[in-house]
């Protein structure tokens, strides 16, 4: 009876652990992103739908108690701003633009490098993944200055191109869109590289075989096999490039000049110059949006064909 | 094609040496480092024939395989495929498909997709192709599953997809890497005919690596055993079974009872083998080349072996022993026979009554005999 009674509370104590533990591993990032994302974000939809005032903090309150009444007042206006003013729209085209086309870059220079990687003997692969992830360990900011370093007019290329004669003015390099994609490509590669290693490595060497087998020379195999069959990672590390890039803020502002026009830019100048709280939040909320759409359009799209798969 | 004789007809072009071996393997080596995969290999295949290479893993025979296939560079020697010589022929060049142990199918393509592949790498036109794909699954019975992928399929509709796969270009010599390997026991045995009409039907020359005897028994026109990166022995099947000429062919294919002895007397047309072993002497009823005092070493199947508790008549051919443990496997029974000097003897009885009263039980003393011809002499 005693044992019987031993071994069902035991039991009953390890499963309350069992759920306990399960909700507290599940809870903790839950949490974490309730405090640090969710919080966050609809304070700066609160502020988006509020009024500027030079006051502390700048901005009106959306709640008001007025003669018994409680009021609620949404200034739609930021909004109606970003469409009347062509500064916004132009912004966020540029940034999808640039997003757009640092994103194919890096991809078109990734996907050779992640491939050699995941082709590689083991050791060799070790020692390359370290090169690829060994710029984390400098300052972010730092690389961006050494870039400045490298473009600038009397900078490492020119003074090089210039001795050798190849040519006899220095190119301008610097404050240009040029300078921007440089920055952002070379940042964000690894970014591009390891989603598409870990994909390339799992690639099952008797796929390509079994099609060199059935006819196929090495570029058919890669463009009718490989492709297709890494595609999962091209999107994992587009998307990892393509989304930060498009609110980027420091590159743009380092290496870029006065018409480099990019919605990071616009949204600092929105809020530390202009002190336009409301309408800062509004950038940023369209930004979101802008963002997220096409995501959940593309994994519903995914999940779709996932779904009539299998 | 002036073929004398097809061999789905009973031809043996490797007894009658009457038309050139379709693919001529000759000192072939191949080595990974220190190791030798595959060491000095001769071999000849001849058309239409549906060839096992048979060996325990890491015999060096999906090595073998995949340098006739062109995906492993020999080291040394040479690969001769209807007269061509494929040295510089890259795997995508040559006129052998195979079939992959891993079956290898591409999981972004529906099955229809797979089989096409090969058509489509060689241009053959859409509606063509289409028409051939048809044919094709029709074959192998998998017409309904055109539209899936592979991985809605079964383990072995995969297999059927595979073979189609690699059937589809009607390739001269088709490489089957375990072609069985991934099915249950009762889909292996079907799908072992099936392999063999679809062989017979459409006349192309088989090469199949396996480690499993019985599938090399059922499937082939001739096996080559392989230990150790060489080839032991190549003969048809009950020449492999009945015939091994050395100890490690007779225990790799079946099962075998091995008694090893020194010559006690040896004639023309008979030796005796004294065993210490199996405390006996045995009569050999036909002449063996060896010397007096010779060490050798008797094999003989558990089938051929007879159990009596009488003691049989005559001075040679028979063994003292308890019975030790009995396995019962519904069509036969398996007897293991404990000798005084403690080997184990396997004793087979096929059960041919329902109910025998007078069975043999655990611990009954009996006496395991042969006929003078049931067994073989071997040298090493």
């Amino acid at each position: 009876m005693s044992k019987t009674n031993g071994i069902s509370i035991g039991r009953r104590i390890f499963n309350r652990i069992g759920t306990y533990g399960r909700s507290l591993v599940i809870g903790v990032p839950l949490w974490w992103l309730i405090i640090f994302f969710l919080i966050p974000f609809a304070v700066v939809f609160k502020i988006s739908f509020a009024e500027s005032l030079i006051a502390r903090p700048p901005y009106s309150k959306l709640l008001e108690w007025k003669d018994g009444l409680m009021v609620l007042k949404l200034h739609l206006s930021n909004y109606g701003y970003l469409i009347d003013d062509d500064l916004y729209i132009l912004a966020y085209w540029s940034s999808i633009k640039v997003a757009f086309f640092s994103t194919l870059i890096a991809l078109l220079i990734a996907y050779p490098m992640a491939y050699y990687i995941a082709r590689t003997t083991e050791r060799r692969r070790g020692v390359l993944l370290m090169l690829i992830i060994l710029p984390f360990w400098t300052s972010f900011l730092l690389r961006v200055y050494a870039w400045i370093g490298i473009l600038k007019t009397n900078g490492i290329i020119n003074n090089v191109l210039m001795s050798l004669g190849i040519t006899s003015e220095p190119i301008v390099m610097m404050q240009t869109n040029f300078a921007v994609y440089v920055g952002i490509v070379y940042t964000y590669l690894p970014f591009m590289i390891l989603p598409l290693f870990t994909n390339l490595v799992k690639l099952d060497n008797s796929l390509l075989e079994a099609s060199a087998d059935l006819g196929a020379s090495p570029i058919t195999t890669f463009f009718k096999v490989t492709l297709p069959l890494s595609m999962p990672g091209m999107i994992a590390g587009s998307m990892l490039v393509f989304i930060p890039v498009v609110g980027e803020f420091v590159i743009p502002a380092l290496l870029g000049g006065p018409d480099t026009l990019m919605i990071g830019k616009v949204l600092w100048n929105e809020f530390f110059s202009n002190r336009d709280w409301p309408v800062a939040s509004a950038v940023a909320i369209v930004m979101l949006v802008l963002l997220i759409v096409p995501i959940v359009l593309m994994r519903n799209a995914q999940q779709a064909s996932a779904g009539a798969s299998s | 094609m002036d073929t004398p004789q097809k061999i789905a007809n009973g031809a043996k072009p490797w007894i009658e040496q009457a038309e050139t071996p379709f693919i001529r393997i000759s000192n072939l080596t191949k080595k990974f480092g220190e190791f030798t995969a595959v060491d000095n290999i001769t071999l000849d295949i001849y058309r239409e024939e549906l060839f096992c290479l048979l060996g325990g893993s890491g015999c060096g025979k999906s090595t073998l395989l995949r340098m006739l296939a062109g995906f492993e560079n020999p080291t040394s020697g040479r690969v001769e495929i209807d007269g061509q010589d494929m040295a510089n022929v890259p795997a995508y060049a040559r006129p052998t498909n195979m079939m992959f142990q891993s079956y290898a199918l591409f999981p972004h393509m529906t099955v229809e997709k797979n089989v096409a592949y090969g058509l489509m790498r060689d241009g053959v036109s859409k509606s063509d192709a289409a028409d051939q794909v048809a044919d094709m699954l029709n074959l192998v019975q998998l017409s309904e599953f055109a539209k899936r992928k592979p991985e809605q399929l079964s383990g072995g509709q995969r297999q059927r997809v595979a073979l189609a796969r690699s059937l589809i270009k009607k390739p001269k010599l088709l490489l089957l890497d375990e072609p069985l390997g991934a099915l249950d026991k009762k889909l292996r045995e079907e799908t072992q005919f099936e392999l063999i009409n679809i062989q017979e039907s459409l006349g192309v020359t088989f090469i199949v690596v396996t480690h499993d005897q019985e599938e090399a028994m059922t499937l082939s026109t001739r096996i080559g055993v392989m230990d150790q990166g060489e080839i032991v022995q190549v003969g048809e099947p009950h020449e492999v079974y009945e015939f091994p000429q050395t100890r490690f062919v007779a225990d790799f294919i079946g099962s075998v009872n091995i008694f090893e002895g020194r010559v006690s007397a040896d004639a023309t047309d008979y030796v005796r083998i004294h065993s210490q072993e199996g405390d006996c002497d045995i009569h050999v009823s036909h002449g063996v080349s060896c010397t007096e005092n010779q060490k050798l070493w008797f094999a003989i199947r558990p089938e051929k072996l007879t159990i009596s508790r009488e003691k049989p008549r005559g001075k040679f051919n028979f063994v003292k022993g308890v019975i030790d443990e009995i396995a019962y496997q519904g069509n036969l029974s398996v007897y293991r026979i404990k000798l005084a000097s403690g080997k184990i003897v396997r004793v087979t009885k096929s059960n041919r009554a329902r109910h025998d009263g007078d069975a043999f039980s655990w611990d009954d003393n009996v006496y395991v005999s042969w006929d003078e011809a049931a067994g073989v002499v071997l040298a090493q």
